[in-house]
């Protein structure tokens, strides 16, 4: 399946198109009769992305009834229509109920509200639950609809407390607090959008789960007839309501603009209509909603005539163009280079063959050779991949039965994990040497990359993960490999793949060749190798043999190198108790919905972003590297162009959570009191005594101990060791960097990695950054021992202040299990931070981990453990044993 | 409403060991080789009786009691009716409409009898599940290719059909209704609005099982969904267990088990066939070869309840009781918040 994004969003474009209220194309077909087009209708605008339809037959002449289960009766029989649920919109309930008679699946119902009272409220509501159905409830009440912020919040809330009290589960409940037109010229208007915006964002706060939709096109009624004005109103509405928390709108998805790409003039006038702005007296006009009448004017039937700068390079040859674009990364030209060529060869794919081959030959020489890095490789494949999308057609066309590609690569982000930058940077090596990748994006089942092999005749697989469950995820799809019979190679890449756990867990498991690949620039040689007819065998036999080789010595190395638990845990490390640090300035939890972005670029630490390009070295000293250097600081360059970008346009929202908590020591557990606290600040109480009886209202945080050998004088070091027994604090946070997903749709639209790629990287760094940041907010202000700390970002980031932030899935905490328990107790959902089922966060770009403020706590590794800590875990966890080992199956061997 | 307190000592049960529920009881009433006249028996029916298995709780009751009793002697926990077509439709091809209330009466009487003699004898727990398939009536497809808006059936028709069957049923003794066979998504759903409206007009909860089939290789049912959208689609109903039945043998199903075990936050129960029919249409898998299969399962923590389909037999169920023995059941997950919406596909939203 290729809908694998759509099918997991975070915003919901539900389709318009099959609503005759909203369509008079729609409409037409359905008063003629004419189903057999409506269902064409629907089906394009499933073709087109629409993520949900939206049926909609209330029209005074029709028998909506009849219609409705009509068409609901025909999509179901077309299974590339009824794959996407559907959403049974009606002002009746009775065409609603009818509707739900003719759907299988779990449909939307549109909607419900408290018009009539509560009481039909909770009826309709229960109906809709018993039928299986989602539900809308608009914003309405017995006294009327909402147009105000408080209103739209009071009903939602009202109606949200009473549903959940009635069983209704909340994850079900979407409110529509009603998009109401504005710049109509009547003043009481002019904040409908804003009342939307900030009303979204309350409700979202007070009503966990619940989603937020709403139908655009009511927006800019006003401007019916000038669709470049009404289409940039709706991007620029969503692009502001969207982060407030709107997950779901009625749209026509195509026909939305990147909020970028709005001619500036007209983005800064409606957005002074939406935000509800004071007038700019400079522009001569009485009003913003003057304004944006004036300067829609210009926009109906705009043509936009671009003019391009001529170069010299313009003046050559199109083969000569073509390999200089290419190895360049010159994208601007190249659509257009590319169809004088076509028309210049026989064939559509000898233009590939030819000249954009060479030209990536070229590239290719020049990475090999070590001329050229990795970000420029990136740059050049955008450029190849936009080439050949444009040939794609006329090749499809002409239906040749397709050249063979070096190889057909499957390639996946293992089920559970969400990371993909370096999967992404191997499939583009790949492909710009010739190899055919077919990538499946992330979180794909084993079932999934199965299929995909087999129905592709694929070559390989390639699987890719960063957090340590996927290794057993990997497990699994190498296990399910060997149950299909495949006997197509498989290559493990990724932050935590290693050749020991390849050669210890992956290889056994499955009987065709297993390769760990290390790096990008080692892909192309191992996938060639195992392409070639005389190299293959060779080449797998010697893996085959250097797996084995690690698989002895680990089995050589003796079990006896680990000490016991109970001698683990008698040589703990020594506590201080006269410096537990005093109780927090301000405990409790503290809410960040939107940090500001350019407060976090000091704390950017830049040597991680450089490792995820593959180029080595240190930042600063990076960019002036003898041999990467040049590399560096052009990559460096297009990082710190899109940063400002992001920070000036607001791309991205960086959302966090921080709390204090108090706790106690209970062996290596520590006890904690997630509860809001609730004795006033407790500033004169350094020391809380927690007098409540164990368990009751305690979370348990079980730590892991070393239990390697020391010398002596070293500790068996555990987290819980810097927590004293006799009461004390504990701190949790977890940050996010949301709004990504437009971006990067943006990117992957315009066959640009190099930006998807850069765009994700930056995302990264700036999580970390605000984690960074964050600390010192809690270290300085929050908790507020270190009120006095001045240290500068190097300093940071070589962690020269007090106390630790160590992260579940770390190696001083590697148990990644624990974030489901750090992010009940942060309410972490509240800022959008949700996990996968291996634990990994979403958004991708995330940091989470507990704070301690003992100035002898420091990171460690935890490392190998023996059966007894994991049986002990096991108990304290109250997991069984076979749970407990598949979350610590990295630390077991 | 009156919470199911056999609900509450089946999970009670679930939680220590892996339970067994029943095998098939066509391939067993088969082994009796009854006549015409022992399916009529004294009944005044005009069309001929003979393959209508569930007539014979009224007109040949021992035999039924023998078997629901062999399948308790070979470790069955929970026992189902013998009612998987005794509804107003199927029965309607027998000219016997007007015995579906006695037909299930009776048919949960037998099982409750059983099953109340076996836990007074050991004192072990035992269930009834009172069996509901899913009619020869589609509310998803037509049955006409050139008409595909038409439907042999209305979703109000259906769930009357299925209520008639469950009050019948339920006052008879069953503790669970069981709507298994699911090839059509939707009628579960009207089967499921049924036991709730019972469910209401009792003023007592109403356990659901639910047991979804897949009707080819592709993993989906003839309503075109997976295990998982068909998940997404029930979930309303809070079913007691969520499962499979029949469609091939454990091997073929094993896929789908894999990936519902993980997502469903309630008891996973599956009853495979006796692996796939020879080319006489007879199942012989042996019982040691099935209950490997479930052993492996058991092994790998992914079940909570098993049994068979067609082509088992208590000697089937007694080789799953000894593979499953002493193996620790599957713990049931709790997935994160989500909004799960589904069309054929399963459509998740961050919650």
């Amino acid at each position: 399946m290729t809908d694998t994004p759509a099918s997991s969003s975070n915003f919901v474009n539900i389709g318009e198109r099959t609503n005759v209220t909203g369509s008079a194309a729609f409409k037409k077909l359905i008063m003629a009769g004419d189903y057999a087009k409506a269902v064409d209708v629907a089906r394009a605008q499933v073709e087109n992305g629409a993520q949900v339809i939206d049926v909609n037959m209330d029209e005074g002449l029709l028998d909506a009834e009849h219609a409705m289960t009509t068409f609901l009766k025909l999509i179901a029989a077309e299974p590339d229509i009824a794959r996407v649920p559907v959403m049974v919109d009606s002002s009746k309930w009775s065409v609603i109920e009818a509707g739900l008679k003719c759907v299988s699946g779990k449909p939307i119902v549109n909607s419900i509200s408290m018009k009539e009272g509560e009481e039909a409220f909770l009826a309709h509501a229960r109906k809709v639950r018993a039928y299986g159905a989602a539900v809308v409830v608009m914003a309405f009440d017995e006294v009327g609809q909402a147009d105000t912020k408080a209103r739209k919040i009071e009903i939602c809330e009202r109606a949200y407390t009473l549903l959940v009290e009635d069983g209704f589960p909340p994850e079900d409940i979407i409110f529509d607090p009603n998009i109401f037109a504005i710049a109509t010229g009547i003043e009481e208007h002019n904040n409908y959008a804003v009342d939307f915006i900030e009303a979204t964002k309350e409700i979202r706060a007070r009503c966990p789960h619940a989603h937020i939709s709403g139908g655009l096109s009511n927006l800019s009624f006003s401007f019916r007839g000038n669709e470049p004005v009404r289409r940039a109103m709706h991007s620029i509405f969503l692009y502001h309501a969207i982060p407030a928390g709107m997950d779901m709108a009625i749209v026509n998805a195509g026909q939305l603009d990147v909020y970028d790409t709005i001619d500036p003039g007209l983005r800064e006038a409606a957005e002074d209509v939406i935000l509800n702005r004071p007038n700019r007296p400079e522009s001569g006009f009485e009003s913003p909603t003057e304004r944006l009448i004036a300067i829609a004017e210009r926009f109906k039937g705009k043509d936009a005539a671009a003019e391009k700068a001529a170069e010299e390079w313009r003046g050559w040859d199109v083969v000569k163009r073509l390999e200089h674009a290419l190895v360049k990364g010159l994208d601007a030209y190249v659509v257009a280079d590319t169809e004088e060529a076509r028309q210049n060869f026989a064939r559509p794919i000898e233009v590939i063959e030819g000249p954009l081959m060479d030209g990536m030959n070229v590239v290719g020489d020049l990475f090999g050779s070590g001329k050229m890095f990795l970000p420029q490789v990136v740059k050049s494949a955008r450029v190849m991949k936009k080439a050949v999308a444009h040939l794609l057609p006329f090749i499809e066309a002409e239906k040749s039965a397709g050249q063979k590609a070096k190889g057909r690569i499957i390639m996946a982000t293992v089920k559970g994990d969400v990371h993909d930058i370096g999967k992404n940077i191997v499939g583009v090596v790949l492909q710009c040497n010739g190899f055919e990748v077919i990538d499946l994006g992330v979180m794909v089942p084993w079932s999934t990359i199965l299929e995909s092999a087999a129905a592709n005749d694929a070559d390989m697989i390639g699987l890719s993960g960063l957090i340590t469950p996927s290794l057993d995820e990997m497990v699994t799809v190498a296990e399910e490999m060997t149950r299909a019979e495949l006997a197509i190679p498989l290559l493990i890449g990724g932050a935590t793949t290693s050749k020991v756990h390849t050669a210890l867990r992956i290889a056994p498991a499955y009987e065709g060749p297993v390769v760990h690949v290390l790096d990008a620039s080692r892909a192309v040689g191992v996938a060639s190798t195992l392409m070639s007819d005389t190299q293959r065998d060779g080449f797998v036999a010697r893996t085959a043999a250097d797996y084995e080789a690690v698989r002895v010595a680990r089995e050589g190395k003796g079990q006896n190198e680990l000490a016991t638990i109970a001698e683990a845990r008698a040589n703990r490390a020594p506590f201080d108790a006269s410096l537990v640090p005093p109780a927090p300035l301000q405990p409790g939890r503290h809410c960040f919905d939107d940090w500001p972005l350019a407060d976090l670029q000091p704390y950017i630490d830049w040597t991680p972003f450089f490792r995820a390009w593959e180029l080595a070295g240190t930042y600063p000293a990076i960019l002036d590297d003898a041999i990467v250097g040049e590399s560096a600081r052009s990559l460096f360059a297009d990082a710190k162009k899109m940063l400002a970008q992001i920070v000036e346009e607001k791309w991205l929202t960086a959302r966090g959570v921080a709390a204090l908590w108090p706790c106690r020591r209970d062996g290596d557990d520590v006890l904690v009191k997630p509860l809001p606290f609730r004795g006033g600040v407790g500033v004169e109480q350094p020391h809380l005594p927690i007098s409540s009886p164990e368990g009751e209202e305690e979370v348990r945080l079980s730590f892991l101990r070393q239990q390697m050998k020391k010398r002596e004088g070293r500790p068996n070091m555990c987290l819980a060791d810097w927590i004293s027994p006799d009461g004390d604090w504990l701190g949790g946070f977890a940050v996010g960097i949301h709004g990504i997903e437009p971006h990067i749709a943006r990117f992957k639209a315009n066959h640009d990695d190099y930006s998807d790629i850069l765009l994700k990287a930056l995302a990264d760094r700036l999580a970390e950054a605000f984690a960074e940041r964050l600390h010192a907010h809690v270290r300085r202000e929050l908790w507020g021992y270190a009120a006095g700390e001045q240290l500068d970002n190097e300093a940071l980031i070589r962690e020269q202040y007090r106390g630790i932030r160590p992260a579940p899935g770390y190696p001083a905490c590697p148990d990644h299990s624990l974030k489901p328990i750090l992010f009940d107790m942060l309410d972490a959902g509240k800022i959008g931070l949700t996990l996968t089922e291996s634990f990994a966060m979403l958004p991708t770009a995330a940091v989470s981990g507990f704070y301690f403020g003992h100035p002898d706590s420091q990171y460690f590794g935890v490392a190998r453990i023996g059966r007894d800590q994991l049986e002990d875990y096991a108990v304290r966890r109250g997991a069984d044993l076979k749970t407990a080992e598949r979350w610590l199956r990295p630390n077991l061997d | 409403m009156k919470q199911s307190e056999a609900a509450a000592r089946l999970r009670a049960e679930a939680a220590k060991r892996i339970l067994l529920t029943d095998g098939a009881f066509g391939t067993m009433i088969q082994s009796y080789r009854l006549t015409e006249a022992d399916y009529r028996g004294q009944l005044d029916l005009t069309l001929d009786q003979k393959g209508n298995n569930d007539l014979l709780v009224i007109t040949r009751p021992h035999v039924i009691a023998e078997i629901t009793e062999a399948y308790i002697a070979a470790g069955s926990d929970i026992v189902s009716t013998n009612t998987f077509n005794a509804n107003r439709i199927s029965q309607a091809d027998y000219g016997a409409e007007h015995l579906v209330r006695d037909l299930n009466l009776a048919a949960a009487e037998i099982a409750r009898d059983a099953a109340m003699a076996a836990e007074a004898a050991d004192g072990r727990p035992r269930f009834v599940a009172g069996a509901i398939g899913p009619t020869n009536k589609t509310l998803s497809l037509s049955p006409d290719v050139n008409d595909p808006g038409y439907r042999a059936i209305e979703y109000d028709e259906l769930k009357d059909v299925y209520r008639e069957q469950i009050d019948g049923l339920l006052d008879g003794g069953a503790d669970f209704i069981l709507i298994e066979t699911v090839f059509d998504t939707l009628n579960a759903k009207a089967g499921i609005m049924a036991v709730l409206e019972a469910g209401e007009a009792r003023g007592q909860e109403v356990p659901i099982q639910l047991s979804f089939t897949v009707t080819d290789m592709s993993g989906r049912n003839l309503s075109g969904h997976s295990i998982e959208s068909f998940w997404a689609s029930v979930r309303h109903a809070r079913p007691l267990t969520i499962g499979m039945n029949c469609s091939f043998g454990a091997p073929q199903l094993r896929p789908h088990v894999l990936a519902l075990s993980p997502v469903a936050d309630t008891l996973v129960m599956v009853y495979p066939n006796a692996g796939l029919p020879n080319e006489l249409g007879q199942y012989d898998e042996e019982p040691t070869t099935t209950g490997g299969f479930i052993g492996e399962w058991a092994d790998n923590g992914l079940i909570n309840i098993v049994g068979g389909c067609c082509g088992t037999t208590p000697g089937h169920i007694a080789a799953m009781a000894r593979a499953v023995r002493g193996k620790p059941p599957r713990a049931i997950p709790t997935p994160p918040v989500r909004t799960l919406l589904a069309g054929l596909e399963t459509f998740t939203m961050a919650a």
